[in-house]
């Protein structure tokens, strides 16, 4: 048994190894602006699609409003910058101004949705994301329907779009790697108690509020801090395109289509995604074909792959494993009383109190050979 | 004996519908205490005032002597008082073993442990990396009891622990529950199944539409007419009460 | 001053009347079948450009156009929920069925622009710029036909519930779906048909809104969203709810509508939010006790 784990383990090491050498790699292979221009937007999605994935995935809590999050951010760096006079590469430092902004809006936002019912959460995160891009065309320091530009980059477009491409893997990464953290945590355990029962959880002393709102300004602070480095890549952010409808349903529909809760399902959505989307809003500027694609897309996976790509194929992969055997053993295999309860009920009350000496696997074993 | 739990005077109406009458209960530190009544009785509906899920509209709820009428859930729990639900619910996306971290103060290896040993105690250890949604039935209300340990309350609430499940699983609850009662655990303990609370329990309270109608050691609550009048109806004549059990 | 005060009231009463037509719907579906239709917005819209159709080839009355759209949009909704909703179980069955819902309007959306083009238009008759002088204030005909065309509307759904069997169907899978089961309730059938209504119902709000509007594929958007503030703030499967919460929300945004337009917008979701601060139900909200 030992031994089939620590091999997986070692390929899932060496694939991440690869992954990552190939990520580093390239925008030196594909040096085209053009291809590159693909990727950044495809990794940006995969951060905050992952962002998205640590709080709603876990927690139940269907967010359609991390636009508002995003686009806060975006308009952050570009406020600053102009108000500030920051030019040139300084306007990086900016950028933990917009994570900072996402967090800050998160925990007024985060008191008063998350008290509500799961259905009325997710039309309040709707309402808020109508109120922020309303306010971004109403209030005169956003700059109206105009909107903000970042500040003049004196750098060439393959460098350019080369030095973003490094920028936006580098959220990815960090996104991905907070998810881990998250999910490994007793943190991440307790959101997803809350997704399966949360009055339970109350009842057994999870702090339902902090542990919700935690996961959400976390959430936020990353797509934060992402839609600032998308503003300073698209140069600009009008009301339309920093609180962009679609961009909500774009990301979860990422989310859903690699698997909630998992962590490699919101990459494997956004890659799929993204990459698709972009051509067709480039292709046909009259983004109609695109909507109807990702409408019937979105029907499609609701259809066929209602759990996800991750979750589904790990399914298949399970039942491949394990085609042709029966998942009970017939009585003549099992060892004598290894029937799940029976096989741990102590004879009598000794055997019970001496239960720390009993090594609780051996009868578990024989059971399991059989699944 | 002093005593540990107690209710006092409780009401609770849903609407037009009188759940808790003045509903007084009294139980003793380290005895194992039994609920009865007939269905609508008011049990689960105490349950839930007792432990924070419902609020009182009148009357007190005092453990050890402190109030602790409406505090919420979570608290109720960190005071001590455990408690399960006669509908298993349980975080089916978990594994068994997770869902028992769900509910302990701390991540570390040694809370693994403990909850290791609190599977084990209940009897379903070998599950503990399977998904507690893949668990049958009475496997669930034993993870139930699991849950309940975790904190170490000293008084542990059962909601129909019995209700469902095959014999030799009850005698198996019942055994569980007799052993902590030992190392000085309080139980009140709603159940239908007649065997069970009277071979267990101490002292029966028996609840009918909301009220306390008797309350004893359990011979003398088996024969006492006003029982017999709660479940089966005032029409029966009581020296005649046809079948019972 | 006062007197723009008491036109923004009558206006916003009216108006409110147009908005409960299609919010009505919307949380009649919810209560049936505890799940939000994202695709009301855009199906108010395409019962608009059904009745623009209607108009514009055959000439035939808006009113009277209503008794093929109506019929027709209830056909939509039934197969919308049969093909895709009705699927849907478990677990995730909450934000599946928005995201399905949300997929359905895309597509919707999406056919009407290939269909109908970006150009925004508006529904014309004789009556829709004429209007009555009463008491001083300017009533506009197309508003109070709306107005009564919702009240006949929403009573005779209020009829269904009441009065009728399929009515008592409908109530009894609202309040508990697996009790209502057992008593025999097909509740597929109850779904499917509850949904049709809701939509069907979107007809005369479409017709109404388009007379009253100039609207393109987009402005469903807008719409969907005031319609979900506005069942929230009624309380989700609150028909009476949602009447009083349209009539109150309207009548409010016409009234910040005097001081500043763009705010107007901006007021109608403050209050939302501010609502579900005080009281998370809503006005007349069910508390959570969703039975399973």
């Amino acid at each position: 048994m030992t031994g089939t784990v620590s091999r997986q383990r070692a390929a899932a090491g060496l694939a991440l190894v690869l992954l990552a050498a190939a990520a580093i790699v390239f925008p030196v292979v594909f040096s085209s602006p053009v291809i590159t221009n693909y990727a950044i937007y495809a990794l940006i999605f995969i951060a905050v699609v992952t962002a998205w994935n640590m709080f709603s995935g876990f927690s139940g809590y269907i967010s359609l409003g991390q636009a508002v999050f995003f686009g806060s951010g975006a308009y952050a760096v570009g406020i600053a910058a102009r108000d500030w006079h920051i030019n040139g590469v300084g306007v990086f430092a900016l950028l933990p101004l917009a994570a900072a902004v996402g967090a800050v809006i998160a925990v007024p936002f985060g008191l008063i949705a998350l008290r509500v019912r799961r259905h009325t959460f997710i039309v309040i995160t709707i309402a808020v994301f109508f109120i922020f891009q309303l306010m971004a065309y109403n209030f005169s320091f956003t700059g109206g329907s105009v909107g903000v530009a970042a500040p003049f980059l004196p750098w060439s477009p393959t460098t350019f779009n080369d030095r973003f491409y490094y920028i936006t893997l580098g959220c990815a990464v960090v996104a991905v790697v907070l998810a881990v953290l998250v999910k490994r945590a007793r943190f991440g355990l307790r959101l997803r108690a809350i997704r399966d029962d949360e009055d339970r959880a109350r009842g057994l002393g999870v702090r339902t509020m902090r542990v919700k709102l935690a996961a959400f300004v976390l959430s936020a602070t990353i797509t934060g801090l992402v839609g600032g480095v998308w503003f300073l890549y698209l140069t600009q952010v009008q009301p339309p395109s920093g609180f962009d409808p679609l961009f909500d349903l774009s990301l979860v529909l990422m989310a859903f289509l690699g698997g909630l809760g998992t962590i490699s399902g919101p990459i494997i959505g956004a890659l799929i995604i993204e990459p698709g989307q972009l051509y067709l809003t480039i292709r046909y500027t009259n983004g109609y074909l695109s909507e109807i694609l990702l409408g019937a897309l979105f029907l499609a996976i609701v259809i066929f792959v209602p759990r996800g790509i991750v979750p589904t194929a790990g399914e298949w992969l399970r039942r491949a494993r394990t085609r042709g055997k029966p998942a009970v053993p017939p009585a003549s295999q099992r060892a004598p009383a290894a029937t799940g309860l029976r096989s741990e009920e102590p004879a009598t009350s000794d055997e019970g109190r001496s239960r720390l000496k009993r090594r609780p696997g051996a009868s578990g074993k024989t059971e399991r050979a059989g699944r | 004996m002093t005593v540990l739990l107690r209710t006092e005077e409780v009401h609770k109406a849903y609407g037009g519908v009188r759940a808790l009458d003045s509903c007084t209960l009294e139980v003793e530190e380290g005895t194992v205490a039994g609920l009865i009544g007939p269905n609508g009785s008011g049990k689960t509906t105490l349950f839930n005032v007792i432990t924070g899920y419902a609020k009182a509209d009148t009357g007190e709820v005092y453990l050890a002597g402190q109030k602790i009428t409406n505090v919420t859930p979570d608290r109720i729990f960190a005071l001590g008082i455990g408690r399960t639900f006669q509908l298993t619910r349980i975080f089916a996306s978990l594994t068994v073993l997770e869902n028992m971290l769900v509910a302990s103060s701390r991540g570390n290896a040694a809370a693994r442990r403990r909850a290791m040993e609190q599977l084990e105690f209940v009897g379903i250890a070998g599950h503990h990396a399977e998904l507690a949604g893949t668990l049958s039935y009475g496997q669930r209300k034993l993870l139930e009891l699991a849950y309940v340990l975790v904190a170490d309350p000293a008084v542990i609430l059962l909601d129909e622990p019995a209700g469902g499940v095959n014999l030799s699983l009850v005698n198996h609850i019942a055994e569980r529950i007799r052993e902590l009662n030992a190392v000085g655990k309080t139980f009140l303990i709603v159940e239908h199944n007649m065997e069970f609370v009277m071979g267990l329990c101490d002292r029966v309270t028996v609840l009918d539409s909301g009220a306390v109608v008797a309350s004893g050691p359990p011979g003398i609550i088996r024969t006492d007419p006003r029982v017999l009048n709660a479940y089966l109806g005032e029409d029966l004549d009581p020296d005649n009460p046809g079948e019972d059990e | 001053m006062a007197r723009q005060v008491y036109q923004a009231i009558v206006d916003g009463i009216l108006v409110g009347g147009v908005y409960a037509l299609m919010a009505v719907g919307l949380t009649l579906i919810f209560g049936v079948l505890d799940i939000i239709n994202i695709a009301q917005g855009v199906l108010v819209i395409l019962g608009a450009y059904l009745s623009y159709s209607l108009e514009t080839r055959l000439h035939i009355d808006l009113f009277a156009g209503l008794l093929i759209t109506v019929p027709a949009m209830f056909v939509i909704g039934v197969a919308i929920q049969w093909a895709f909703i009705r699927r849907l179980r478990g677990r995730e069955r909450t934000s599946m069925t928005l995201l399905v819902t949300y997929a359905v309007a895309l597509i919707i959306e999406g056919i009407l622009y290939e269909i109908y083009g970006p150009d925004p238009k508006q529904l014309n008759a004789s009556y829709v710029q004429s209007s009555v002088h009463v008491f001083g204030f300017y009533l506009s005909d197309i508003y109070l036909y709306g107005f009564a065309l919702a009240l006949v509307l929403i009573a005779a759904i209020y009829a269904l519930l009441y009065r009728t069997g399929f009515g008592r169907s409908v109530r009894a899978t609202m309040q508990h779906e697996t009790a209502a089961r057992l008593i025999g309730i097909d509740v597929n059938r109850v779904a499917a048909l509850t949904f049709g209504v809701g939509v069907a119902v979107t007809a005369a709000g479409g017709m109404m809104f388009g007379a009253t509007n100039a609207f393109n594929p987009n402005s469903g958007y807008d719409l969907i969203s005031r319609l979900l503030a506005i069942i929230i703030l009624g309380g989700l499967g609150s028909i009476g709810g949602a009447l009083a919460a349209s009539v109150f929300m309207l009548t409010l945004e016409s009234l910040v509508d005097i001081w500043s337009p763009e705010w107007a917008i901006v007021v109608f979701y403050a209050v939302l939010v501010l609502v579900l601060v005080i009281r998370p139900t809503g006005f007349f909200g069910r508390p959570p006790v969703r039975a399973q």
